[in-house]
């Protein structure tokens, strides 16, 4: 005899985490990055293992007689690069920074977005007429010619390229959030904290940010692939992360001189880099289509009718 | 109309101009030696001093802004610090090859994305919608630089390996000498820039077919005893045109002002790759502007864009 198990009231995160958890590519996409964290942390070790840093020139062993990179094999798993590098220890470093900026630059967005968002919708007025003008105008600016004149103009690197990447992305955020705060700020329960006397910061971070908690990861998470991607860009245009730092964009620009010799140049850090930007935009989606079920019963509306 | 119109212009007008002080801001007013940057470091302090006055850099900040802005007002750019060419003429000859990329591939694209994201629409779940589905998410992930190598890595050289020499490694073909030609070298371009660019359309167009769908006007078409692809494209697509042609206004306005990667993967001598090597020599004044040509043309394209849907949806102008 097994007594029926008890009725127990689900919040919507656990719902949504239930849905995220029975989604198969969500899962599959969770396994590719949680993979690709394990690379980076263990790089040094990758290192170690191969006796390969991944600056160092092998000369001797990494270059043809002729100066060509050598294809992969037992002593380069991957093959060596135009200057006799170990391209399997370069991905693995390179890795570290694609997820370092990636989480950095898109948290970094999401948490402007985010505040100046909800500023703009819960104050209204003269301070959301500002702040919205002020995030049409980054939205309209021609962000790529500006960040690499910018890079350019006060050096390229890593915390240049993680704080460049934010600026011209939080904008998108903040305007989301600001038009969803602006609808909740006529909810009873906000009416009635400041009815309580709660005070602007209360009722921004405290009753408001919860309720657009669930744009925000959203977007935490479609924002991630797409800072990743452009700090590619930033260093295949040699105003990313400078060499000889590794990085997968560095890689993809030496490739540029030696694809016609050397496939594996170009396709294993291409391979790492569409990996895992495919991965965090699969796992987005599904994130999205977790908390937000509604979407899908508007599938389902219009499988219906097309019968 | 006409009110609604003089303040979207005020509007862009401002951010133009915003642009250009961001940009001014940037390169003059922070401290540092412009003289030194073009003549040279070996330069001695009396050729200095002659590359101070001639730029008008003895000058007090707000005196060079004033003539900074005013000479913008003229359409004059001033002259690359390098060649000496004027920047306008820079411009002019640039233009064509990026506005030749853009038109052609915009077209592609919309074609692509719009036919991908319908026919997924049509079927929602169904094999082909998870296929189309999964091969847009592929190309959205990709950065446009990577798509432009594997296409030249697949398509130029191990076609031409074989033996199958139609796709060029780059370069490009004035229309004017030989529209064939011209064709033939931006086909790969045109492809790099629709793949990436036609899987946001087709994201886009799905979903709003999807919502459109599901609308009632839809359920009375069918039980009006239309066929069902006039109810697809006729009513259903014509509604979920309008996020489409809102972002085509934006991105053909950022496009316009230069594909950047594209033409740097292809060498194609448009303003995007200008202003790679202007930024990489730090010739000011064609880095300025082009930046301030670019955001200008991407203001129009919004503009364009509002005026569009201001036509088509009077409510639009009330905002």
């Amino acid at each position: 005899m097994s007594a029926a198990p008890p009725i127990r009231g689900r919040g919507p995160w656990e719902l949504a985490f239930e849905r995220l958890r029975r989604d198969r590519a969500a899962i599959a996409s969770a396994i590719t990055i949680l993979f690709a964290l394990a690379i980076a942390l263990a790089a040094p070790l990758l290192a170690q293992l191969t006796g390969h840093s991944p600056i160092e020139q092998f000369t001797e062993t990494g270059l043809s007689p002729t100066g060509i990179p050598v294809g992969p094999g037992r002593e380069f798993w991957l093959g060596t690069d135009g200057l006799g590098r170990d391209v399997l220890v370069r991905i693995a470093y390179g890795t570290r920074v694609s997820l370092l900026v990636g989480v950095l630059a898109s948290g970094l967005a999401v948490l402007i977005g985010a505040i100046v968002g909800i500023a703009a919708g819960w104050h209204g007025g003269a301070v959301d007429t500002l702040l919205s003008r002020f995030m049409d105008v980054v939205l309209s600016l021609p962000f790529l010619i500006l960040a690499l004149a910018l890079a350019a103009l006060v050096g390229p690197g890593l915390g240049v390229s993680i704080f460049l990447i934010a600026f011209f992305s939080w904008a998108s955020v903040g305007r989301i959030v600001r038009a969803e705060a602006r609808a909740i700020r006529e909810r009873e329960y906000v009416q009635a904290a400041r009815a309580l006397g709660a005070g602007s910061a209360r009722i921004m971070f405290v009753e408001m940010l919860p309720v657009v908690s669930a744009t925000v990861i959203v977007y935490a998470t479609l924002l991630i692939p797409s800072s990743i991607a452009f700090e590619a860009t930033l260093s295949f245009l040699g105003l990313g992360v400078p060499p000889p730092t590794p990085t997968w964009g560095n890689m993809l620009t030496d490739a540029m001189a030696y694809y016609k010799v050397a496939w594996w140049l170009l396709v294993f850090p291409g391979a790492a880099l569409l990996g895992i930007t495919y991965a965090f935009n699969v796992l987005g989606d599904s994130v999205r289509d977790a908390l937000d079920p509604r979407h899908d019963q508007t599938i389902g509306a219009g499988r219906g009718g097309a019968g | 109309m006409i009110g609604f119109l003089l303040r979207r212009i005020a509007w862009g007008t401002l951010v133009v101009w915003l642009v250009a002080t961001l940009v001014f801001v940037v390169y003059f007013a922070v401290p540092r030696d412009v003289a030194r940057l073009i003549a040279g470091r070996q330069a001695s302090e009396e050729t200095l001093v002659v590359v101070r006055a001639r730029l008008g850099l003895d000058q007090p900040i707000l005196v060079q802004y004033g003539r900074f802005i005013g000479r913008l007002v003229h359409g004059d750019l001033g002259e690359s610090f390098i060649t000496q060419e004027s920047v306008v003429s820079i411009v002019a000859r640039d233009i064509p090859v990026s506005a030749s990329l853009a038109l052609g591939g915009s077209a592609l694209w919309l074609l692509l994305g719009v036919g991908a994201g319908v026919v997924a629409a049509i079927r929602p779940r169904s094999r082909t919608d998870r296929s189309i589905t999964a091969l847009a998410l592929f190309f959205y992930s990709m950065p446009t630089f990577l798509v432009g190598q594997l296409l030249l890595y697949f398509l130029f050289f191990q076609l031409y390996r074989v033996g199958f020499e139609f796709f060029p490694p780059g370069s490009y073909v004035p229309f004017t000498d030989s529209p064939l030609q011209w064709a033939r070298f931006l086909i790969l371009p045109w492809f790099t820039i629709a793949l990436v660019t036609g899987a946001a359309y087709a994201r886009l167009t799905r979903g709003a077919m999807l919502d459109a769908l599901g609308e009632d006007y839809i359920r009375t078409a069918r039980s009006k005893g239309l066929p069902e692809w006039r109810v697809v494209l006729l009513h259903a697509l014509r509604s979920s045109l309008t996020p489409v042609v809102t972002q085509f206004g934006i991105d053909l306005g950022t496009l316009m002002g230069g594909a950047i990667v594209t033409e740097v993967v292809f060498g194609l001598p448009g303003l995007g790759r200008e202003v790679v090597q202007a930024i990489l020599k730090q010739d000011l004044p064609v880095i300025i502007g082009v930046t301030i040509l670019s955001s200008a043309l991407v203001v129009a394209a919004n503009l364009l864009v509002d005026v569009c849907q201001s036509l088509l949806d009077p409510r639009v102008r009330a905002n």
